[in-house]
């Protein structure tokens, strides 16, 4: 067993251990956003994607870093993206108070209409 | 070490730091998104400090970069293109497909790293084909797991758990295939052999997904994050990068914290969901009480009455809710009890939806401000000083036999909805729960029944108080 690998497994139970205290204290109200994000992290792999694209000559590890690297990037932006249009769902008050009366009307109306 | 490589291993370090920081930041509704922002710059620096050690190495070609670059664009353009045009109720399919490709990416990174050093000479060292194979194994299961689980969300397969004779004998002998070809790999490195390992973990993955039932999605989904995690840390040790183990242990953690906590609210262990489907009709102890009952039925008028004249009402939406796609619908009617003075809050069950928190989700992008989305814990307790519980298409959740040993759900969490001064259920019949026993909350003579869809059941009780209040 090498240096490295001790050195790596190391940080790796490290890791863990905040991931379990930092995520422990996201609320449920967040947990889907939390899992998006989740997704764009580990995205991370994108970098060892790239990195086959840069060590590999043969057409097999040209594919396989095709693959992995379209995979990676659609976690990436897909996660990201995704993630923030939740977020940005999340409000203290409802946006806009004013025009909301007079929508309402005009569905109470139609609704109505329907009814009679 | 060399000073160069020396310094981008640091700047991993900072790159992984941001992410720690963006999930800290997620503790909270307001600085959410601003932790966002910062795992995303996290990516950045990694991304561009990748880009300076391959452009400093020196050693690709062009290929390799319009393959990258390609690779890149396309990946990138198809996740923005989901992530833009998904609907909130099928954010647990795009989440689980996110979960397959990180898993897949994984897989084949590690795939790679063992053709290139078993095309070198020498064959590579023990320790790395371990990662390796445990890279393979995990990032394969969790690609096709995932790729079913989506599958199952979208209705393209069958939600019902799906098995057949000898499921199990198949299981273990694809797990020892597996098993026996990967022990064969380390001792003697042979590609064959890990093509052994993939095809079996890719089939394991489907036969471990398929006899899972719809209702135990949300466990599935955490444990499948969980999963491409692991996956991508393992990827880590594979080509020897700190960002890599780092993130893939955030998500691992975080994956697992959820499984743990969906399993905890169905009140079942991780292990009893994977080994068999729920519902599969083997809970047959009877309810006590409910056959002879009966029940009472109430008019859109009569609940607008109750609903408009209450001081505080709690609106508990289940799955029912949004399948009925009825979200907008109930913030309408809140706003409206609202606007009479009336306190309107939201009880949240852990599993309300089909993955952790969404629920939470709908109900933000029909406007509901999340101060009034309360967790299960905190509003238990006021439910006694409740008016009116109104009950949106949840069933099990909401049983009162799950506080008395000898039922089906017997010690599982529930919302103390029984304790409210009186209780509405919209639900479209009196069909069973997911746990197929009869709730015993429909016939306490507090409770009144409203037998429709949820949508337009909420449509015609909006419309009454408002005629009520006109």
């Amino acid at each position: 067993m090498s240096t490295a690998l001790l050195t790596d497994l190391v940080i790796f139970v490290l890791s863990l251990w905040v991931g379990f205290e930092v995520i422990s204290k996201v609320p449920a109200t967040l947990h889907t956003p939390l899992m998006s994000a989740a997704n764009s992290i580990h995205g991370i792999v994108l970098v060892g994607a790239m990195l086959i694209a840069a060590t590999t000559n043969s057409w097999i590890g040209y594919l396989i870093a095709f693959v992995a690297a379209m995979f990676a990037s659609a976690n990436v932006v897909g996660g990201y993206v995704v993630t923030g249009r939740m977020l940005k769902m999340f409000r203290r008050r409802p946006a806009a108070q004013a025009p909301v009366p007079a929508a309402e009307t005009g569905t109470v109306a139609s609704r109505n209409g329907q009814a009679s | 070490m060399s000073g160069f490589s020396f310094a981008t291993q640091l700047i991993y370090v900072l790159a992984a730091s941001c992410f720690v920081l963006g999930l800290h930041l997620m503790n909270n509704p307001a600085t959410a998104r601003r932790g966002n922002q910062f795992s995303t710059a996290g990516m950045a620096i990694a991304v561009a400090t990748t880009l300076a050690l391959i452009a400093h190495a020196g050693v690709i070609s062009t290929t390799g970069w319009i393959v990258m670059l390609a690779g890149a664009l396309v990946g990138g353009g198809i996740g923005l293109y989901a992530a833009r045009t998904v609907q909130m109720t099928a954010m647990p399919q795009l989440v689980s497909m996110f979960n397959a490709v990180g898993g897949g990416a994984a897989a084949l990174v590690a795939i790679h790293d063992y053709i290139r050093l078993a095309a070198a000479a020498a064959g590579p060292a023990e320790s790395i084909t371990v990662t390796t194979l445990l890279d393979v194994i995990i990032g394969s299961v969790t690609f096709s797991g995932s790729i079913i689980a989506a599958g199952k969300l979208q209705g393209v397969i069958t939600s019902a758990p799906v098995s057949f004779p000898g499921a199990r004998a198949v299981n273990l002998l694809l797990a020892a295939a597996g098993l026996a070809a990967g022990g064969y790999v380390i001792s003697t490195p042979s590609l064959a052999a890990l093509w052994v390992v993939v095809v079996a973990s890719l089939a394991f993955g489907v036969l471990m997904v398929m006899p899972i039932g719809g209702a135990d999605m949300p466990v599935v989904i955490s444990l499948l994050n969980a999963f491409t995690g692991t996956a991508v840390a393992m990827a880590g040790f594979v080509i020897g990068n700190w960002a890599l183990i780092i993130a893939g242990a955030l998500v691992g953690a975080s994956g697992g914290i959820l499984t743990k906590l969906m399993a905890d609210a169905m009140n079942r262990s991780i292990a009893n969901i994977i080994v068999g489907g729920f519902g599969t009709g083997d809970s047959t102890v009877a309810a006590v009480g409910g056959a002879g009952a009966s029940v009472r039925t109430i008019a859109a008028d009569d609940a607008a009455i109750q609903l408009a004249y209450a001081s505080k009402v709690i609106i508990v939406p289940g799955y029912g809710l949004a399948a009925a796609q009825a979200q907008h619908e109930v913030a309408e009617l809140a706003d409206l009890l609202e606007s009479r003075g009336v306190d309107v809050s939201y009880a949240i069950h852990p599993v309300a939806g089909r993955m952790p928190g969404h629920m939470n989700v709908l109900l933000a992008e029909a406007n509901v401000p999340y101060p009034q989305l309360k967790e299960m814990d905190e509003v238990n307790p006021e439910f006694a000083r409740t008016d009116v519980a109104l009950v949106i298409g949840a069933n099990d959740v909401t049983n009162p036999a799950a506080r008395r040993p000898g039922t089906a759900i017997s010690g599982m969490p529930i919302l103390d909805v029984d304790q409210a001064k009186s209780i509405i259920v919209i639900k479209r019949s009196m069909g069973h729960g997911y746990a197929g026993i009869d709730n015993e909350l429909y016939t306490d003579p507090k409770t009144s029944m409203y037998f429709a869809d949820a949508k337009t059941a909420l449509a015609d009780l909006a419309s009454a108080v408002k005629t009520l209040v006109a």
